[in-house]
């Protein structure tokens, strides 16, 4: 096996971009990791495309094909891959790259993210979201994607101290980095009665605890490390890649408000990277929901069961806080195009390791991302070190 | 959803058919194929569950997807039925009432419309039990 480096980056704005294709949100955001890696097209092995459901929201399927004939490799002959774990595909694909580049089959890899959310009305997209969980079994009872993670909220509040103001400055935090963010689409503060104020969408989760619907896409290159300072004076190691499954129905889990694909992802990762806790210096996670944040950094390791809405109270994942956490502003305000989140994690803590983060940068030599596919059937953890 | 794929369903929705591995004695609902603790060494048959549970979470959904849309707010939770598994389901009973831990039975009730053929499709709910 080979160690493998990051040695670019890009991502489009997030946001509603009523103006631009699926296709051209690709390819923007290939051509800025491509520009800042200092490679060319024709010097790509492979592309690995995580999307999540370009079949319903633009009715277009064989994704992989496409975007490697947009992005100019058609007379290249380049393989491109789609892949597929509902929010979790960007991650997924981040691994599929680091994987076929440690194996040695390939040397010089795109790993991207996409999804064009907007082009389809609310209650089609709240039906599509729903199809990351149990479709036959939770959604055809009735179950929407906020409706399941509202359920993980009632449980853990009913065992775990933890107050719907605690739970509310997770999305004021989150506003917080957004703001700080050019390419969130939220760059607007918000308060905790902004939170409380919104409209209950599945109690006890309101509008403003919900990571928005998003158009987006992001895209880094991988390399074998040996290789990476012919591209690049400042390479991102990847420490750790990790993966783990559980059932696809919430209510099939050993404990709801406990993520285990999390705790194995998390687990696999630290032993693979031979790191502890006190090494990571800031996490993106997976906040498609508040309850989801604090879920994540309790199953991560970072605090006990319980303890990460004090955490949060205290100021400790904020910007200048112990351990950061989704400095991009998240999925809450940074936005969610479901298949891109996962690399925009990895071209955050990438963004932020190399000093290049602005007004939002925190001191930090190692980050962990954390990508979550429906309420928690794929995890997807990834180390990365400067 | 379609008609084929509705009507296989029937016998588990309509009237709580789920499995049951008869070598270590696991109840599944919804129904498996496949017991995931005795893997190729279970058998499975099937076991129609009495419809008993309690609940273990629960939430109101208020906005909900094109199907569900005429029927919010609808009290959605994690039931636990008195042989084991556990499944998600609709609780018909007034949205302030719902409390972890309260007792329900199975009652076969509309569950939703299709909006673009009309179709009605029937299932189970639970309601409160006392
Ligand atoms: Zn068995």
């Amino acid at each position: 096996m080979r160690d493998v480096a990051v040695i670019g980056v890009g991502c489009t704005e997030f946001g509603e971009h009523w103006g631009t294709s699926f296709r051209d949100l690709f390819v923007k955001a290939g051509a800025l990791a491509l520009e800042d890696a200092g490679v060319t097209g024709e010097r790509l092995d492979a592309l690995y495309v995580g999307n999540m459901s370009a079949g319903r929201f633009v009715e277009q399927e064989h994704i992989g094909a496409l975007i490697a004939d947009y992005a100019g490799l058609a007379t290249n002959n380049t393989p491109s891959t789609r892949v597929e774990a509902a929010c979790a595909s960007g991650g997924l694909a981040f691994r599929q790259a680091v994987i076929a580049v440690a194996s040695g089959m390939e040397d010089v890899v795109v790993a991207a993210g996409v999804e064009k959310m907007t082009d389809v009305g609310t209650g089609a997209s709240v039906d599509m979201l729903a199809s990351a969980a149990d479709r036959e079994w939770e959604g055809f009872a009735g179950a929407t994607f906020p409706g399941l993670y509202a359920m993980i909220a009632n449980d853990y509040m009913h065992r775990y101290p933890l107050t719907r103001e605690q739970l509310a400055l997770v999305a004021v935090k989150n506003h917080e980095n957004g703001a700080k963010n050019p390419i969130a689409q939220f760059r607007n503060r918000i308060t905790v009665d902004t939170v409380l104020n919104s409209s209950l969408v599945a109690d006890p989760l309101r509008l403003f605890d919900c990571s928005p619907i998003t158009d987006g896409a992001a895209a880094v290159v991988v390399v074998p490390l040996e290789r990476a300072r012919e591209f690049t004076d400042s390479p991102v190691r990847v420490l750790a890649s990790a993966q783990a499954s559980d059932t696809i129905a919430l209510h099939d889990r050993r404990d709801i408000s406990t993520l285990d694909a999390s705790v194995a992802a998390g687990k696999r990762a630290f032993t693979q990277a031979g790191l502890t806790h006190k090494d990571i210096d800031m996490l993106e996670v997976h906040d498609c929901f508040t309850i989801a944040e604090i879920c994540a950094i309790e199953d991560l390791g970072f605090c006990k069961k319980g303890e990460a809405g004090r955490l949060t109270a205290d100021g400790a994942t904020a910007l200048g806080g112990e351990i950061p956490v989704n400095t991009s502003g998240g999925l809450k305000a940074c936005g969610h195009p479901v298949g891109a989140t996962g690399i925009k994690q990895i071209y955050e803590i990438v963004s932020q390791l190399r000093g290049e983060a602005g007004a939002r940068q925190v001191d930090a030599e190692i980050g962990m991302a954390h990508n979550v596919g429906g309420t928690g059937a794929t995890v997807v953890v990834h180390i990365l070190g400067a | 959803m379609s008609v084929s794929r509705f009507w296989r369903k029937i016998p588990q929705r309509y009237n709580l058919v789920g499995t049951k591995c008869t070598t270590c004695g696991r109840h599944f609902f919804p129904p498996r194929s496949l017991c995931p603790d005795c893997r190729r060494s279970g058998n499975i048959v099937d076991h129609k569950f009495t419809g008993e549970g309690a609940v273990v979470t629960y939430t109101v959904i208020r906005s909900a997807s094109d199907q569900f849309e005429n029927t919010t707010p609808y009290v959605l939770a994690v039931v636990e039925l008195d042989e084991g598994p556990r499944l998600t389901t609709q609780v018909a009973c007034p949205i302030e009432d719902i409390k972890i831990g309260m007792r329900v039975k199975s009652v076969f009730r509309r569950i939703a419309a299709d909006g673009e053929s009309g179709t009605i499709h029937y299932g189970t709910k639970f309601v409160p039990a006392e």
